[in-house]
């Protein structure tokens, strides 16, 4: 009921002016939102960047360090091991690699993991750098398209880890000889590839797996052959010395040489690629032609064979067509000797044009045949005779020759084997022939002649004793009395001697008198009085006074 | 200080989250003749201990593990007895705050650790050191929480309910 309006309630109170700053703390929660955005951001990057885990297991975990070693392919660093444990069984080491994301495409059902260790070897070092840095794992990318994770490593590195082209041979031989892996393979001595496997086959012959890099596998044909290059092949030939290898390094690490085959086997060649060639035993044994199968054959020899070895060739007029198998003692109980039975093998297709006759006629097929054709050569005289190669070794050889003189001999062509008739060798008449002459060399009277011999050489002796003792000495005197007198001449012809000296004095003195002399005589000449009155005194001549003034124009 | 509460509460939460990246990422890549490594702080720690190196792994222990987490307890405990107004132990929770904000540049140590190294390690093939993603997250962490600490109105402890 006041007349005058009083503010007399707060709400007539005008209303302060907030400043509404609200938005500042507002804003400070971006910061723990950007961090979070950050963090979770990064985690999960991580996360997506996470490679495969992979297991690997290997027979020895020597060297390898949870953390520490990598594993790389081609040199690069492609993850990292992350544990190392036993398997169950504790018979091999499991080791666990974390790999980059991008590694994954590289784990085929096929790769192939090992530890790479320093390794020093005649043809090669590798890891050196391991030494340094440590174990790593090394990987080959497979082929195959089923990806994988878990792994079975391999106990060596393989031979080629970066697979470059090539062509891999099988080769089939006896026995490996000093070949190593990662022998060099040679083609005309030029390396063109590596030894990278070889194992015992089941029966007991080797197989060598040889990888020639491109492009040189084009050199490898259906006719070529291979042959052990290891070590060094010396021959004593008839041009000399002969020494072959193909490096160094293959005479110490071993290795394989190729080339085409001869002539001959390109007709023998099937068309198609061989799966497996054989490895020869050296190069002349590759480059053999072609033999085929041998023949076996049968000599019986009544005559002592030593120095014949197994081995020993056989020649056919003089051409290697075979060798000896077996020397045997054989025994006849008819007369009771003891024959020497020699089997040797013989290849028909060494004989040549004869054999391509036979070929021509199908006479090879069966021996049989092959019997009856050496019926006519046996009847032609062929014998086989033990001859010896080398008067110095001592060592034979079989011949089989022409021998026409020779007694028939009975040949029974149903045999098996051959059975071909023999002659005894001519040795033992040369040995006979030899034993005369060491006879003879015996019956010469060598003591007597050694006697004399002495004796004159005693006479000699004696004679040149007394030229030395009384000879000599005598000479020696006449020669020292003739330097003397020599030196004695020399010193009195010498210009610096007195007797020249004396005489050169006594020549100018003689002159001087002559001149006095002669000086006498021109006075008397033109004094002849002189001779009684004695010597005017002579007028002094005068100086010419005109002189100096003539000099002067 | 208007809003005091809310930013150290923004900003300890910030470093709490910053922390985690900070510890989970590598701080420091070296790599030399015997291989290459990323360390991660707690890794480091763990390798000085074991190489017998006690003292320094106890001090980058203190320094990168203990003092975040005493000053991320510490300021969350102030925060949380603000906002009840409580009035437990007013002095002695001002003397904490004192303490937080002395501590917390400190941290700074692992950083210049790092840096130090990274750039006295440059020895081409025979050894580098290289930092890592996670120094810069610690760095941020070491920030973030001592702005937590400088938000924060010390004089709230003291303020009674209206």
């Amino acid at each position: 009921m006041s007349a005058a309006p009083t503010p007399s309630s707060e709400e007539d109170l005008p209303t302060p002016a907030v400043q509404n700053r609200r938005w500042i703390p507002r804003l400070v929660w971006v910061v723990p939102i950007v961090a979070a955005v950050i963090g979770i951001s990064l985690l999960f990057r991580n996360w997506q960047n996470e490679g495969p885990r992979i297991t690997i297991s290997f027979l020895s975990g020597e060297g390898i360090q949870v953390g520490k070693t990598l594993v790389k392919y081609r040199d690069v660093t492609v993850g990292r091991v992350s544990a190392v444990a036993l398997s169950a069984d504790h018979q091999t080491v499991v080791v666990s690699a974390d790999l980059s994301k991008d590694a994954a495409s590289l784990l085929k059902a096929d790769t192939q993991f090992w530890i790479v260790r320093p390794r020093i070897g005649v043809g090669a070092v590798s890891g050196l750098d391991t030494l340094l840095t440590g174990v790593y794992i090394g990987m080959k990318i497979g082929a195959g398209t089923l990806s994988e994770r878990h792994f079975i490593g391999l106990e060596n590195p393989p031979a080629l880890s970066h697979g470059p082209h090539g062509r891999e041979l099988q080769l089939h031989a006896a026995r490996a000889g000093s070949l190593a892996i990662g022998a060099p393979v040679y083609f005309r001595q030029f390396q063109v590839g590596r030894v990278i496997d070889e194992n015992l086959q089941p029966d007991g012959s080797t197989r060598v797996t040889a990888f020639v890099e491109a492009p040189y596998d084009g050199f490898v044909k259906p006719v070529t052959r291979f042959w052990n290059a290891s070590g060094i092949d010396v021959k004593l030939g008839a041009d000399g010395l002969n020494v072959q290898t193909e490096s160094l390094a293959a005479m110490l690490a071993g290795g394989i040489a190729f080339d085409d085959g001869p002539i001959e086997a390109l007709f023998f060649a099937a068309g198609g690629m061989p799966g497996e060639f054989t490895l020869y035993k050296n190069e002349t044994e590759a480059m053999a032609p072609p033999d085929g199968d041998p023949h076996y054959v049968r000599m019986r020899f009544a005559q002592a064979l030593r120095g014949l070895e197994v081995g020993a060739p056989v020649e056919f007029v003089g051409v290697n067509i075979g060798s000896v198998v077996a020397v045997d003692l054989g025994y006849d109980p008819r007369d009771k000797s003891f024959p020497v039975i020699v089997t040797a093998k013989l290849y028909p297709r060494r004989m040549g044009q004869a054999y391509e006759v036979l070929a021509a006629q199908g006479k090879t097929e069966s021996v049989e045949t092959l019997a009856a054709f050496v019926g006519t050569l046996v009847s032609r005289g062929l014998r086989a005779q033990p001859r010896s190669s080398s008067l110095l070794t001592g060592k034979l050889y079989i011949a089989l020759d022409f021998l026409p003189a020779s007694p028939r001999a009975a040949f029974d062509a149903s045999i098996r084997p051959l059975e071909l008739p023999t002659v005894n060798g001519t040795f033992q008449e040369l040995e006979a022939n030899v034993g005369r002459l060491v006879k003879k060399v015996n019956d010469l009277p060598l003591e007597q002649i050694a006697a004399d011999l002495h004796t004159d050489l005693k006479d000699l002796h004696e004679t040149l004793s007394e030229l030395h003792a009384q000879v000599l000495p005598s000479a020696v005197d006449t020669l020292s009395a003739l330097h003397k007198t020599l030196d004695s001449a020399e010193r009195t012809l010498d210009v610096e001697s007195p007797l020249q000296r004396g005489l050169t004095d006594t020549l100018s003195e003689s002159r001087s008198t002559l001149q006095a002399v002669r000086e006498l005589a021109d006075y008397l000449d033109r004094h002849p009085d002189a001779l009684l009155r004695g010597r005017r005194p002579q007028k002094m001549p005068q100086r010419p006074a005109a002189l100096s003034s003539d000099d002067k124009p | 200080m208007p809003f005091s509460t809310e930013m150290t509460l923004a900003w300890l939460i910030a470093g709490i989250v910053l922390y985690i990246p900070a510890n989970l990422l590598p701080v420091m890549h070296t790599s030399g003749l015997l291989g290459e490594a990323d360390s991660t702080i707690l890794g480091g720690i763990l390798e000085f201990w074991r190489a017998g190196d006690w003292d320094i792994a106890l001090l980058i222990f203190l320094a990168s593990v203990a003092v975040p987490f005493t000053k991320f307890i510490a300021i969350g405990l102030l925060l949380l007895t603000v906002r009840k107004n409580s009035r437990w132990e007013q002095h002695q929770r001002t003397v904490l705050y004192r303490i937080v904000e002395f501590i917390g540049y400190w941290s700074m140590l692992d950083v210049i650790v790092v840096a130090l190294t990274s750039a006295l390690m440059q020895f081409q093939v025979l050894g580098t050191a290289e930092p890592r993603a996670g120094i810069a997250f610690f760095c941020a962490v070491v920030v973030v929480t001592m702005l937590s600490a400088l938000s924060f109105d010390p004089r709230l402890i003291w303020d009674r309910p209206a």
